[in-house]
Order: C-alpha cells, then sequence, then structure tokens
C-alpha cells in the first residue's frame, strides 16, 4: 500500500519535473550549459590530475640512487652498507639491489658490442653498486646525500634535477587541478541552484497553494529534485562526449606520450569512462542538492 | 476540550502590529461561527493561526486535539489534511482544470485514481459545478472559481471547514449561493465551519454563532440566532 503510493507520487514527480524543465526552456538551456561549461573544466581537471598522477608514478619507476662502492670494501662492510641503506626512511628495501662487479658485467655483456670491448680490456676495472629505489622521489637528493655520506660509498649518482623539478610542478598541477574541481563543482551547484531559485518564484504561488491543501514539504520537493537531478545529468552529456571523444583523439594525435618517451599518457580506455561516470555524478548530486536547497526557503512556515 | 480551543492567544507581525491581544475562544464540532469586525481587525489573522499559517507569539490554538501552536513545520501538512480552506482569491492552480485543481490535494496524499474519482464527483455535485468539469480558472466567473475552491476544500470531506471572506468579490446574488452550498454542507457533512466575513448581509440572514473583533479583541460573542445591528464595518 505505502510502495504504491511512493510509486505514484514518483511517477507524477517525474511527469512535473520534465513539464518544468520544457515549460521554462531557455532557463533550463541556461543552466544546462552553464553546467556543460563548468562539467568540461572538471572533466579536464579529472584527465590532467590523473595523467599527472601516473607520469609521477612512472618517473619514480625509473627514478634511481645509484652508489658506486669503494672497491677495497669487504663483504661484512657491504652488507653493513646494505643495512645502513635499507634502513633510510625514503629507501624502497624491497625493490633496492646490490649489483656486484659480475652482476653488471653480465648483464652488460648481454650486448655483443659491449661484451667484445670488455673482452679486450681485460683490465677493465667495474665497481660493484648499490641501485637504490626511493619511496618518494620528491625527496630524493637528501637520500642521495645521506648515502654518500655513508662509509666506503665512492660515489653517488641520482637522476637528473630537472627531471626533479618536473615532478615538483607536476605536483602543483595536481593541487591546483584539485582545488579547482572542488571550486568548480561549488560553481555548478550555485548555478542550477540559482535556475531553479527563478523557476521556483514563478511557482512560489503553486506552492503555496500546494503547502495549503496539506501536501507535504517532500512531495513538494521531489518533483524539483528530480528537476535538479535531470538538469545535472543532461548537462553532462556534452562533457561526457568531449571527454570520451576529445581524450581518445588528443590521445592519438600526440602518440600516447608528451615530449619524450619518459612521459607516457594515461590509455583512453583506462580513464575515460570513470571520468564519465564522475561527471554524471557529480552532476546529478549537485543538480539535485542545488534544487532542493533553493525551494527550502519557500517551504517554511 | 472543545474542538477549536484558543487559550490567550496573541499575536504580534514581525513589523510590530499587533494583530490580536488575549484571544479566548472555543467552538464545538458541527458548530457555524463567523468572525466579523472592521478591515483590519484580525480576522484574517485569527483563521490563519487555525491552519498554521502564521503562529501565535503568546497562548495557545488547539484543533481537534491537535496543538497548532508546537507543531512543527514538517509536519504542518498533516494538519492541512483535516482541514479545508476556502479563500477570497480562490488560490486555485491555473494550470490545472476544475477536476485536476479538486483532486489534487487527494493526488498529492498519494490516493488511487479510482477513489479520487469518487471523492472530486461527489464534491462537484455537492457544490453544483459537474458541467464545468473540464474548464480551466480563467474560463469560470467568480462564482464558479468559488465553487471550485469549496469543493477541493472539502473533498477530503474534512470536519473543520475556514473561509476568509468567500464572497468577498461577488455580488449578493452569487454570495447567497455560496452560502446556501456552506450552509448546506455544514448540515449534511456535519463539518465545523468557520468564516471570516465583513458581510453584514449575510451574517444577519443566516442566523448562526457571531464572535465580533475590534482592534484584535473579542468584543462580543453573540450565541446562534443573533442579529447584528452596531456592526460598523
Ligand atoms: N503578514 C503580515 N505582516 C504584517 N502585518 C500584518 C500581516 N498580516 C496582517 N497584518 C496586520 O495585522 C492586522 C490584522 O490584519 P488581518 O488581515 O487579520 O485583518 P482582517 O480583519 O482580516 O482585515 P480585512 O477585513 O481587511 O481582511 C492589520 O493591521 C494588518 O495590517
Ligand atoms: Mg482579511
Amino acid at each position: 500500500m505505502f510502495k504504491m503510493r511512493m510509486l505514484r507520487i514518483c511517477r507524477k514527480s517525474i511527469k512535473d519535473a520534465f513539464k518544468s524543465i520544457f515549460r521554462n526552456f531557455s532557463l533550463s538551456m541556461a543552466s544546462i550549459s552553464c553546467t556543460a561549461v563548468t562539467l568540461i573544466l572538471v572533466a579536464v581537471a579529472i584527465l590532467v590530475t590523473y595523467n599527472v598522477r601516473s607520469i609521477t608514478n612512472d618517473i619514480e619507476e625509473v627514478l634511481t640512487i645509484v652508489a658506486l662502492v669503494d672497491q677495497n670494501a669487504t663483504e661484512e662492510e657491504v652488507e653493513a652498507l646494505k643495512t645502513q641503506i635499507n634502513d633510510l626512511e625514503n629507501v624502497d628495501a624491497e625493490k633496492t639491489t646490490y649489483d656486484t662487479t659480475t652482476d653488471i658485467k653480465e648483464s652488460l655483456s648481454k650486448d655483443d658490442d659491449i661484451k667484445e670491448i670488455l673482452e679486450i680490456l681485460d683490465d677493465f676495472k667495474l665497481e660493484s653498486a648499490f641501485v637504490v629505489h626511493v619511496k618518494d622521489v620528491r625527496d630524493i637528493t637528501d637520500t642521495a646525500m645521506e648515502i654518500e655520506g655513508f662509509d666506503k660509498v665512492s660515489r653517488v649518482k641520482y637522476g637528473e634535477s630537472l627531471v626533479n623539478k618536473l615532478v615538483s610542478m607536476f605536483d602543483i598541477i595536481k593541487n591546483a587541478c584539485i582545488v579547482a574541481v572542488i571550486a568548480l563543482i561549488l560553481v555548478t551547484a550555485f548555478l542550477i541552484a540559482n535556475t531553479i531559485k527563478i523557476t521556483i518564484f514563478s511557482r512560489r504561488q503553486e506552492i503555496n497553494i500546494m503547502r495549503l491543501v496539506g501536501t507535504s514539504n517532500t512531495v513538494i520537493k521531489f518533483p524539483f529534485l528530480i528537476e535538479g537531478f535531470v538538469l545535472g545529468i543532461i548537462g553532462a552529456i556534452i562533457p561526457i562526449l568531449l571527454t570520451i571523444y576529445g581524450y581518445a583523439f588528443f590521445y592519438d594525435f600526440v602518440g600516447g606520450k608528451l615530449f619524450t618517451d619518459l612521459v607516457v599518457l594515461v590509455k583512453p580506455e583506462e580513464i575515460i569512462y570513470i571520468t564519465s561516470l564522475v561527471l554524471v555524478i557529480v552532476g546529478g548530486v549537485v543538480g539535485m542538492f542545488g534544487s532542493v536547497n533553493a525551494v527550502r526557503r519557500y517551504l517554511k512556515i | 476540550m472543545e474542538f477549536i480551543e484558543l487559550k490567550n492567544v496573541f499575536k504580534v507581525y514581525k513589523n510590530g502590529v499587533s494583530a490580536l491581544a488575549d484571544v479566548n475562544l472555543s467552538i464545538s464540532k458541527g458548530e457555524f461561527v463567523f468572525i466579523i469586525g472592521q478591515s483590519g481587525s484580525g480576522k484574517s489573522t485569527l483563521t490563519k493561526l487555525l491552519y498554521r499559517e502564521e503562529k501565535p507569539n503568546r497562548g495557545s490554538v488547539f484543533v481537534g486535539n491537535i496543538n497548532v501552536s508546537k507543531l512543527k513545520n514538517g509536519n504542518v501538512y498533516k494538519l492541512r489534511r483535516k482541514i479545508g480552506v476556502v479563500f477570497q482569491d480562490f488560490k486555485l492552480l491555473p494550470k490545472l482544470n476544475v477536476y485536476e485543481n479538486i483532486a489534487y490535494p487527494l493526488e498529492s496524499y498519494g490516493m488511487k485514481d479510482s477513489e479520487i474519482r469518487e471523492k472530486v464527483l461527489k464534491a462537484l455535485e455537492r457544490v453544483g459545478l459537474k458541467e464545468k468539469i473540464r474548464s480551466y480558472p480563467n474560463q469560470l466567473s467568480g462564482g464558479e472559481q468559488q465553487r471550485v475552491c469549496i469543493a477541493r476544500a472539502i473533498v477530503n470531506e474534512p470536519k473543520l471547514i475556514i473561509c476568509d471572506e468567500p464572497t468577498g468579490d461577488l455580488d449578493p446574488k452569487i454570495s447567497k449561493e455560496i452560502m446556501d452550498v456552506l450552509d448546506k454542507i455544514n448540515r449534511e457533512m456535519d463539518s465545523t465551519i468557520i468564516m471570516a466575513t465583513h458581510d453584514r448581509e449575510i451574517v444577519n440572514r443566516m442566523k448562526k454563532r457571531v464572535v465580533c473583533l475590534h482592534e484584535g479583541v473579542i468584543v462580543s460573542d453573540k450565541k446562534k440566532g443573533s442579529y447584528v445591528q452596531n456592526e460598523n464595518a
């Protein structure tokens, strides 16, 4: 019985919502386009954030500190050094390896040309080395300096400071995008709230009559809720199409990477659907909140 | 306790206007009561307190065991479903036709279509407007619109009907017809009717209980059958 009742009220509310969207067509279009514009920006911000995070991770994978070990170091000393390095907070002990002279020789020998050279230069002296992976690439300089200070470490080499700068720049971009997304979401909510406020203003007489004849606030609010939801969802359509086709186009256009092979973009299929989902949810939820907020002040007293 | 009880009710509007002062009034079930008084004497304010369009600043208002003055905003609809209200300006929804206007409250309560239909037709019959069922408000005369408003007020068969100058904008002949409809509803449905008016003609003819307000104070409360002579409205 109660379910049937809710069903009837829902059906009527949805009908009312669509009626209102069409009746106030220009206003609806205005809020849909505003929502679309902000959601496009949200989409761009999400795509950028996603890519920046992925690129940062890639760079972190390849950035290592190579610590060359004194040739006269004993096995015990190397072992002690290993513990020392692995105990450093920023060192990823699981990925960090110790390559002995023979290891290095072996891996170099895989290349036939180098193998030849090595055979000719019999007295060519290779140094053994720790290849240290760090947890946070931002602190790589500090960690490298610490390792350099350890006993029996002859030299330390690590990624170019340019890469380092790139990563911190990416950090800034990522944070800026997050702030932008939040700001844009608020703007969208505000726009939808305002549209609905205007449509409500012309309907406040109607709302007042509904209240007078005993319609509950929930039932009065429901069509507005649906209206906001629908406006938000419609506003998300163009941004979603742009995300799906636009990003794939951009990806193909630049060949999946930016400037160098090091900066690899996220594949479209890994990112566009989740981004679209986020846009639908943001559009719908924000629309609902905006409209409920707009109608609330007419339901007092 | 009586069906309706106002105890030491004071109403001061936000702008400082004192509309009601120390009003005490009790009305029993099935009564037909006129509220009369000059313009600005507080008649509308008194009726608004009953259906909680306004809240008293002091005192309490009871309608059929509901403490209206303490009713939460979100629960006001529960009270309104038990009260039918008839307005001077009808307050019909312009985009709905006669049938839809009367059906609207019941629809919004989630009632079944068949049940709604039955009730709407019954209400229309009571007010004598069956032939205009598909007309829109702007295609109706004032008297006809008022009948629609009354039909909407009685469609859920409320025990209390509140009318605020229902004949205010109507000519004497139509006013009389509207009063006959209300009188019939009062007798047949056993609904309590409270009607604010300053139409002395009607009050004198109907011979019902008359409560007279002056500057927000009840100055007289004459039982059924009284004749109002010195009403300076
Ligand atoms: N919403 C309001 N805000 C402020 N003052 C109000 C409000 N409504 C009514 N008043 C004032 O309260 C007093 C009583 O008004 P009310 O409407 O109850 O009078 P009334 O007897 O119905 O008059 P009328 O016969 O003209 O309809 C008046 O002085 C009026 O100006
Ligand atoms: Mg009045």
